[in-house]
């Protein structure tokens, strides 16, 4: 396309199609933002339903609502997959069997993956800072596959999960080698 | 002598071309899916079903009374209404260093996403675009929508 012709259809694009974006409020209620840029300038939204529509080839601010939001995008919005969750099993030391609290968890998470469409699932073992550091990326995946066959064993698909050892190198509370801290010696267990 | 080396030859041929023909990244799984929803793949047109496979360079397309919900490998959810087409231009995530980038457009239509880790780790490697406009992101969720956008 020669550049004359490359103008003219960008013009007649812009003529033509309307576009309007809003800002829903977070789920975590943490603030959040959406920098909305065109050839003309740019726009930030930076508060819950805040929006910006384009006529004419111009974006023009103003306040959506929840109203709005359900008429237009009601049936968008409930074809949302469901929001991903994760959970943190705890190990004794050195091995790779669970504490008790994190034993009696496993009821609620065979229940969350039972619940969800297509679920995916990524183990991920960790270890804390006593040992070799090769010793517990061993260990890592050991009790990363410990959960994955427990799973199993309850009756989630094994080609649903995905495994995978840190060892000592993402504690959940950073330490000095060699200290025997609780909170690290964990599995992950994302579902998405 | 010739002909055993002529195996191996004609295996990697093979592998090569098996790389090739899936070298698209994996981006997502389709997790909701109503009405008519459909993944177009170069020339393919696939059911867009509860457990299909997103690759990058897929276009989802909806029918009037269609809907699809995407959960992208970073966790970023999306969704296409009715009557839309989004195209997944690009997508990368490295699950151990959560970098990544994405690049997600809408042709027509609705989308509405909540943004995931690549956005949190690096909103500068995320975008959303319609036709006229670049969405830029931090840890959010919004809806865009484009009314007479062009068909594909």
């Amino acid at each position: 396309m020669n550049k004359p012709l490359a103008l003219l259809a960008v013009l007649l694009l812009a003529g033509c199609a309307s576009e309007r974006v809003v800002l829903l409020p977070s789920a975590d209620g943490r603030p959040s933002g959406v920098v909305v840029r065109d050839a003309g300038g740019e726009q930030v939204l930076d508060q819950p339903y805040a929006a910006t529509v384009r006529r004419l080839g111009s974006l023009r601010g103003y306040q959506s609502d929840a109203a709005e939001v359900e008429a237009r995008y009601g049936q968008t919005l409930r074809a949302m997959p469901q929001r991903p969750v994760s959970y943190t099993l705890y190990f004794e030391p050195g091995g790779d069997k669970l504490t008790a609290a994190s034993a009696a968890e496993f009821a609620n998470i065979k229940r969350d993956i039972a619940a969800r469409a297509a679920a995916e699932i990524m183990v991920i073992g960790h270890t804390d800072r006593v040992g070799a550091a090769a010793a517990n990326d061993a260990l890592s995946a050991k009790r990363a596959q410990a959960v994955r066959e427990q799973l199993a064993g309850e009756g989630v698909p094994v080609e649903k999960m995905e495994v995978a050892g840190r060892g000592e190198r993402e504690p959940l509370v950073p330490t000095a080698d060699e200290v025997d801290e609780p909170r690290n010696r964990r599995v992950e267990i994302s579902i998405r | 002598m010739i002909k055993s080396q002529r195996a191996p030859a004609l295996l990697l041929a093979g592998m090569a071309f098996c790389l090739g023909a899936q070298a698209a990244e994996l981006a997502g799984m389709v997790k909701t899916s109503s009405g008519q929803a459909v993944i177009e793949r170069g020339s393919e047109r696939l059911p867009a079903s509860i457990g299909s496979q997103v690759f990058v360079d897929d276009k989802l397309r909806t029918g009037s009374d269609g809907a699809v919900g995407v959960t992208l490998r970073d966790n970023t959810l999306l969704s296409a209404g009715p009557n839309s087409l989004i195209v997944v231009d690009k997508f990368a995530f490295d699950s151990s260093t959560l970098a990544g980038r994405m690049s997600v457009g809408v042709r027509k239509g609705t989308l509405s996403v909540a943004t995931g880790k690549i956005a949190k780790q690096s909103p500068e490697s995320v975008d959303f675009h319609t036709p006229t406009s670049v969405l830029g992101v931090r840890g959010t969720e919004f809806v865009v929508e484009v009314s007479g956008g062009r068909d594909e």
